[in-house]
């Protein structure tokens, strides 16, 4: 059995887990180009060694951060978003 | 014992064949060259030397050829996908197969075995009839059918309601095939080599020379040469070998596990597949049973096996073949496959002037083997992307026009 840490809920079994993508900065959608936007979508980095990625405990819906190296598996550590997030991001429609 | 048996035992030694030429002395300079030696560099390479005439190519293998994902695939052959776009691409691919022993005089093991995507939901019986019309307007050989017939065409089937998801209907795909995954990669590397193709073992690319956003050189771990064109068909570590030529691919490189049983006589004829139970299940031309699993739920570069996949798909296993609970796990492994977000793979133009992408395949690569090596010849050979599989460019990301075969392609749905 693989073991994640949850921030919130402490070890758990990685089955409770969801993986959530790469951290990375979202453009501005308002001011970003479409080819900006997909490739913020779509286009991943996909690296091969250590990354930060999302990742959520499905039963408490808890999202947090892991540091996580893609080559072993081995989970460096997780902590809360708030290290790196503390702004709240508001939405506003694009101007046309 | 016969005299003349003993005679030719103690004169005439057989005559041994290489099956390829050892790996040559890299040259300075090569027309093509293919990043890869799988399945699907190998089919190019043939296809460019046969249909299109270039044979000063090199295909490049970091290590043994056909050694990666075209040895870890369950070797389904089939077209009965969901878009119109992958039905006509994978049915391309399906009459290639048919013909491909005599095409390379080279015995792939081609067994005809009928493919049945069994339901267990309403959900997914609509979208076994919604796959099947799809099919049957392009004129793929494709039905849904109910537990009478399912019970027909495989009797072992448990079609009692005693279990967790009793069987509601089956897509049925008669074409549906298996074939021996390492000769149909073999059969083009030697009939390639015979062009003149040189096929380069334990050579790994480590760079590339791009000038002025063209590809010109390659760089690799037994010196640098000078190329026309770049294909790269490298399963698994696509988004690293894209990296070193300076651009990014919508994959993501997911292990994907399989095992086998031990070998018993002929009892499975068709090739089962079960999308609700994260399930497909075949028996090979020796009687082992080949079986799989949904890809796994995050990235890793990495080929380990699992406690947890194994305990898996046997759960769901035993609800449909109940006796093989006797059977012992021979062999099992996995694969590192890319996976994007539309279940579609990514084929043709890149950011990078005559740098070509074969990529994208996730689980559903080897069927495509013979489609792929052609049609990227051709693109290669003539600039062009053919129609076929214009579809499956890179570009569609940036102008989302994905081609999503989630509902197909894959079991984990």
């Amino acid at each position: 059995m693989k073991l994640m840490t949850c921030p919130l809920n402490g070890e758990r079994n990685i089955s409770e887990f969801v993986y959530g993508g790469e951290v990375v900065d979202m453009p501005n959608p308002a001011a970003c180009s479409d080819q900006e936007w997909s490739a913020y979508l779509f286009i991943e980095e996909n690296t091969k060694g250590i990354v930060k990625e999302w990742w959520m405990h499905a039963a408490s819906s808890y999202w947090f951060i892991a540091e996580r190296n893609t080559e072993t598996n081995e989970i460096i550590r997780t902590f809360p978003s708030s290290e790196l997030y503390m702004q709240r991001v508001d939405f506003r429609a694009a101007k046309e | 014992m016969p005299l003349s048996l003993l005679k030719y035992g103690l004169t005439k030694q057989p005559k041994l064949q290489r099956h390829f030429p050892p790996t040559p002395e890299l040259k300075n300079s090569y027309d093509v060259v293919i990043v890869g030696g799988g399945g699907h560099g190998l089919a190019a390479a043939y296809y460019l030397a046969k249909n299109w005439g270039i044979t000063n190519v090199a295909v490049l293998e970091k290590s043994y050829l056909a050694g990666g994902n075209t040895a870890r695939n369950t070797t389904i052959v089939r077209s009965n996908y969901l878009t119109p776009e992958g039905v006509q691409f994978y049915d391309e691919s399906v009459k290639l197969f048919q013909n491909l022993s005599n095409e390379l005089d080279y015995n792939i093991l081609y067994s005809e075995r009928g493919h049945l995507t069994l339901a267990h939901t309403d959900a997914a019986v609509r979208t076994a009839r919604w796959r099947a019309e799809v099919n049957k307007h392009l004129g793929v050989d494709s039905e849904l059918i109910y537990p009478d017939e399912i019970a027909r065409l495989c009797p072992q089937l448990n079609l009692g309601d005693d279990v967790r998801y009793p069987i509601l209907g089956a897509l049925y795909h008669p074409p549906g095939a298996l074939a021996r995954h390492d000769g149909v990669a073999w059969g083009y590397a030697r009939r390639a080599a015979e062009y003149g193709v040189e096929i380069h073992t334990q050579t790994e690319v480590t760079g590339f020379d791009i000038e002025k956003g063209k590809v010109v050189g390659v760089k690799t771990n037994r010196g640098n040469i000078q190329c026309g064109k770049v294909l790269q068909a490298v399963a698994g570590m696509s988004s690293e070998v894209a990296r070193m030529a300076d651009f990014k691919l919508p994959i993501k490189t997911i292990p994907l596990q399989a095992c086998v049983s031990e070998a018993v006589k002929p009892f499975l004829d068709p090739i089962i597949v079960s999308g609700s139970l994260h399930v497909y299940v075949s028996q090979s031309s020796r009687g082992e049973l080949v079986m799989g699993a949904s890809a796994e739920a995050y990235p890793l570069y990495s080929t380990r096996s699992t406690l947890e996949f194994k305990e898996e798909l046997m759960m769901h296993l035993l609800e449909m073949f109940p006796f093989v609970g006797k059977l012992r796990v021979l062999r099992q492994w996995a694969g590192m496959t890319d996976m994007t977000p539309d279940f579609s793979p990514v084929m043709g133009l890149t950011p990078i002037e005559n740098y070509y992408i074969d990529a994208g395949w996730g689980t559903w690569g080897f069927k495509a083997t013979p489609v792929c090596g052609k049609r990227m010849a051709e693109t290669i050979a003539t600039g062009k992307i053919p129609d076929l599989i214009k579809p499956f460019e890179l570009e569609r990301f940036y102008r989302n026009e994905q081609v999503g075969e989630r509902g197909a392609a894959s079991v984990g749905h």
